[in-house]
């Protein structure tokens, strides 16, 4: 029985545990994809890997599957956090940190992916 | 510490609030948290590796991903530049880290899912499952390995 509410906590809910078993899955499956795309092609030149990320399905794939990653990831380091951490104001700082470096991160994502186009 | 912010895990093991007839039960047993002495179950192995491998991942993992994919897109140079870099030695060392965490969360990941659809959850099945991911996950880096030298 929850006793008390942190604004830090895991919300008590259903959503980011099912969250990271979709992205989870998603990310299972672009995994297979491209080991099985590498493994197909017996390796990876320049022009190849260049051709690969300019088709667009793949593109959205590899998008999907760095934001499935850096969600995860999230979900991941706040429950490190909230296992270990027991101060909730160094909580706080930790989750938001990681939080703008996630968030930074799918920034660098965008720019690499599109500016490759 | 805040009692409230505990988890039931840590009241269990402290002995703490729980129905009298269970506290009778329970608290004559040794309260055993030296990290060098505690003997792991082998599930328990699993689930910690998953999480070291995460934090692993998290840390060093992302970062290094970006860095390595934005080099191998932005121009035949850089991308030679990566082949080389990678060619080190310190380099391939951190490379195979990288590949057992990713390998290691990913197949017990998919332990982790099939117990959620009660898949394996009886505790020959469950210690049977955590071997497993064990072994193939260190047999899968060492192919990395292998292809990396």
């Amino acid at each position: 029985m929850v006793t008390r509410r942190e604004a830090v906590g895991a919300h008590y809910g259903l959503k980011d545990w099912l969250l990271q078993r979709l992205t989870a899955v998603l990310m299972t499956a672009y995994t297979l994809l491209l080991l099985g795309i590498v493994l197909w092609r017996g390796g990876i030149d320049y022009t190849l890997w260049r051709a690969l990320f300019a088709n667009g399905a793949f593109l959205l794939a590899s998008f999907l599957f760095m934001v499935a990653l850096l969600y995860h990831a999230w979900i991941g380091v706040r429950d490190i956090y909230m296992d270990y951490v027991k101060s909730v104001a160094l909580r706080l700082a930790l989750q938001s940190i990681s939080v703008a470096v996630l968030i930074a991160y799918l920034g660098w994502t965008i720019q690499i992916l599109w500016g490759a186009r | 510490m805040n009692t409230n912010t505990r988890s039931s895990a840590d009241r269990a093991a402290a002995g703490a609030p729980m129905a009298s007839s269970e506290r009778r039960v329970l608290s004559s047993r040794p309260v055993y948290l030296d990290l060098l002495r505690i003997r792991l179950p082998v599930p328990g192995l699993v689930s910690f590796l998953h999480r070291i491998s995460g934090a692993l991942l998290f840390l060093v993992g992302i970062p290094l991903l970006l860095a390595g994919v934005g080099m191998s897109l932005a121009s035949p140079e850089s991308f030679a530049q990566l082949r080389n870099a990678v060619a080190n030695p310190v380099a391939k060392l951190v490379l195979l880290g990288l590949a057992w965490a990713y390998i290691h969360h990913f197949c017990a990941g998919i332990r982790f899912l099939l117990l959620d659809i009660h898949q394996g959850i009886d505790l020959p099945g469950a210690r049977r499952s955590s071997v497993i991911v064990l072994v193939v996950s260190v047999a899968l880096t060492v192919v990395v390995g292998a292809r990396l030298w």
